[in-house]
């Protein structure tokens, strides 16, 4: 049904034909992620059953050197006539070697336990006491896990040895040339190409994104909060107790209240923060792009300039401007408003002035970003409009609004999102305060999940809750995301466009 | 009829005039209280009054000459080269990426696509204290270089924008150029970045910018170093309330030198991030 032929529809089967399309795209597409999922496994195995068989096939028929090739690294595409990738691979294999037996392999064997020995003082050789330094818990999880990554890596250069090995076997037998080192080369520029483009960007990604990553997933699982913080003391695997404490509410302060509590507030948040944001931008969108209206450069400067200006300073600067003493509050004393505590206050002026700063913050972006859709909704939806006697608030929510919708649905999912996530605006501009919530744990009553996790690991060093709850924050959106846009027309139809 | 109609249009008309002067006036006065009060002589952090009653210099003079707490100059130098650099190997690193996985087919490319989507819902503030104790490790914390790594190293997870870019050249073009014998590497530098102008630009400016607007990454790896910090970093110091009363002018006299040079960036880059993303994402 294309929008034209939606519209004409009497109102109650709109609402109809709405939920039904919901309804009927549903289990699809969360079909669709399992099978995907599902897929996904399926592949691996296939894969990784393949790679066994070729491996051990190709360990039973190969020759000699073939043969050597499987505990000397290279050997086979030395002897061959390959000299620089033999030496290549038996570099990759030395310089393993030489890193686990320094380094890579002590951290390892204390990977299960993340160590025993504690810092402990010693009575020394001349009657004083000594510190003896113990095992670093954080120092083991980390070069333990970088261990990993490696050796998964180096196992994979292994295994394309012994391919490669197999493969100059077989083209010698066969009384071909093996290509030149230089050829090989060559070879990266062109048909594996995306090897030289994709392999600096991976290497970083590897290291300062993925590594990270892991890392703090696994802390989830451990009991590295402020009464296990490393060097001093040590953490170990507590299994699933971080989470079961999340979603505990016992007496006090307690973080399973505080969870729950601001996982309401993140959603009410976002929801507002992200509506709010788009009616608005699109109202002042059409306002600006109206045919009659002059000066439209001018309108949209003046707009968009405040997203010019960095975000940290705009909000330090509202922060500043809402304070008690602030300069609103001044201009209310002159119109004769008693002042009003913007941030000290209840919880709920806090809240809406939260929501209404993110609407001079947020705006302009959605002015930005809606203009040139908006321009594109066909005029003679507004003409019939007009013509039928339509006032533009009508037409605005008969037209404009459902239009948009039907369009900009995954645009709307992606600032949802990005609002669950909205870090600068709450921490800037509140820090969480106002915080007369005795039972919420180190946080504030406008303080979002993001900001939580960010007070927990910096302030209190509770490495394992924000762990945790960046986890939860993690699947809610990536769940989100998936079922917009993996499955959208974009991604589906990648080819159709060239 | 017809004289009514056109009374209400503008009538209609003047309603929007005077709305959108209204709501210009609230979007812009702050910007104009950060200026002016810039400018104010009298006072510490506030004044109980809208307008400040003296204007001096002394506020952007003290910014770069009083350096004894505060080494703005620094700050702002520091800022500007991790910035360059940032932005070289950020602008390379996507372009690469999207490249990749928009011009060439290989086993895996969907693959490395998901995980490039998935990695991006973390949050970010997950991974900061693992980046700290990894710098740390190599010796590289209260350094510009840790700075450097932590902007530009994430950015090829970015390629979502270029590649939807790169996806609307045809690729018709390619292959005529794969049948004269030119290789994907001349491909790439040769046919496909000449055409990219919006992209480039687009990518440039705002791997420039990012540095200049966070503060979270440098409180931590920069701790106290305070000749290390970036301008957001030692503009968010000067708001807090151990030094506000004194130096709250000069934060606002701070934060008017840095929001010219950004805001003229930005102005410049709108127009290609209209043509780029919208090239880049039409196919909604």
């Amino acid at each position: 049904m294309t929008f034209t032929e939606y519209k004409a529809l009497p109102p109650a089967q709109k609402v109809v034909y709405k939920l039904k399309e919901f309804f009927s795209l549903l289990p699809g597409r969360l079909k669709a992620i399992f099978s995907a999922i599902g897929e996904f496994f399926k592949n691996l195995g296939k894969t990784i059953a393949k790679g066994c068989k070729d491996f051990f096939f190709r360990l039973a028929n190969g020759d000699g050197a073939t043969k050597i090739s499987y505990i000397v690294m290279g050997f086979g595409n030395f002897t061959r006539g390959q000299t620089g990738k033999g030496l290549a691979f038996l570099a990759a294999e030395i310089l393993y070697i030489i890193y686990m037996a320094n380094f890579g392999l002590a951290y390892l064997n204390k990977f299960d336990t993340l160590g025993t020995v504690e810092t402990h003082q010693e009575i020394g050789a001349n009657g004083r006491p000594i510190s003896i330094p113990g095992d670093n818990s954080m120092l083991i999880l980390l070069y333990g896990t970088l261990t990993i990554l490696i050796t998964i890596v180096v196992f994979f250069v292994y295994v394309a040895n012994t391919k490669a090995a197999y493969e100059c076997e077989l083209r010698n037998k066969a009384g071909k040339r093996n290509p030149t080192f230089k050829e090989e080369l060559s070879e990266f520029f062109d048909g594996k190409y995306h090897v030289t483009m994709l392999s600096l960007p991976v290497l970083l990604i590897s290291i300062f994104t993925i590594l990270p990553l892991i890392f703090m997933i696994l802390i989830a699982f451990t009991n590295y909060d402020k009464d296990h913080v490393a060097p001093g003391h040590l953490f170990t695997w507590v299994g699933m107790q971080t989470f079961r404490d999340v979603f505990k509410i016992s007496e006090g302060a307690n973080k399973g209240y505080t969870f729950v509590e601001l996982a309401k507030w993140t959603i009410i948040w976002a929801i507002f923060a992200t509506f709010t944001n788009y009616i608005g931008g699109m109202i002042l969108a059409l306002m600006i792009n109206k045919k009659s209206i002059k000066f439209k450069t001018l309108w949209r400067t003046l707009f968009v300039i405040t997203i010019a200006v960095p975000q940290f300073v705009t909000l330090l600067l509202m922060n500043q401007i809402l304070q008690d003493d602030g300069v609103v509050n001044i201009i209310l004393g002159y119109l004769g408003i008693p002042a009003i505590s913007f941030f000290n206050g209840s919880k709920l002026t806090a809240r809406i002035t939260v929501i209404v700063i993110n609407m001079w913050i947020g705006v302009p972006y959605t002015i930005l970003q809606t203009t040139g859709i908006l321009m594109n909704i066909p005029e003679d939806l507004y003409e019939s409009a007009r013509i039928d006697g339509a006032t533009p608030v009508v037409q605005f929510f008969e037209i404009t609004l459902p239009y948009m919708l039907f369009v900009t649905t995954p645009y709307l999912i992606q600032s949802f999102v990005g609002n669950i996530n909205n870090f600068n605006v709450i921490y800037l501009l509140t820090k969480g305060a106002p915080n007369k919530d005795a039972n919420l744990y180190q946080a504030g009553q406008t303080d979002i999940l993001v900001t939580w996790l960010f007070k927990l690991t910096l302030d209190n060093n509770d490495y394992n809750t924000a762990a945790a709850v960046g986890i939860l924050v993690f699947i809610v959106c990536a769940t989100l995301s998936l079922i917009t846009f993996n499955l959208s027309k974009s991604s589906r139809n990648e080819e159709e466009f060239s | 009829m017809i004289k009514s109609y056109r009374l209400s249009r503008l009538i209609s008309d003047i309603v929007i005039y005077v709305i959108l002067a209204v709501l210009g006036i609230i979007w812009v006065s702050p910007l104009v209280w950060l200026l002016l009060h810039s400018f104010r002589a009298e006072g510490g952090v506030t004044v109980p009054y809208v307008f400040p009653k003296q204007y001096t210099l002394a506020n952007y003079k003290a910014l770069f000459t009083d350096t004894s707490v505060f080494d703005y100059p620094r700050w702002f130098l520091n800022t500007f080269v991790v910035a360059v650099f940032s932005c070289i190997i950020s602008t390379l690193s996507v372009l690469m990426v999207s490249y990749a996985f928009s011009r060439l087919r290989f086993k895996s490319r969907k693959m490395f696509i998901n995980i490039g989507m998935i990695l991006g819902m973390f949050p970010g503030f997950m991974t900061m204290m693992a980046l700290y104790y990894l710098l740390k490790a190599m010796n590289l914390t209260q350094t510009l270089p840790a700075l450097v790594i932590c902007y530009s190293s994430g950015a090829g997870l970015g390629f979502a924008i270029s590649k939807g870019f790169f996806d609307t050249i045809p690729r018709a073009l390619d292959e005529a150029a794969t049948i004269d014998g030119a290789t994907r590497n001349q491909i790439f530098w040769k046919i496909i970045l000449p055409m990219s102008k919006p992209i480039i630009v687009y990518t440039v400016l705002t791997s420039f910018i990012g540095p200049w607007c966070d503060f979270i990454l440098v409180r931590i790896i920069m701790g106290d170093k305070r000749d290390n910090y970036t301008v957001a970093m030692g503009l968010q110091k000067m708001t807090n309330q151990e030094y506000k009363q004194e130096h709250f002018k000069k934060f606002l006299s701070g934060s008017v030198i840095v929001a010219i040079p950004i805001t003229v960036l930005f102005l410049k880059m709108q127009n290609y991030y209209v043509e780029g993303v919208t090239a880049g994402g039409v196919k909604g």
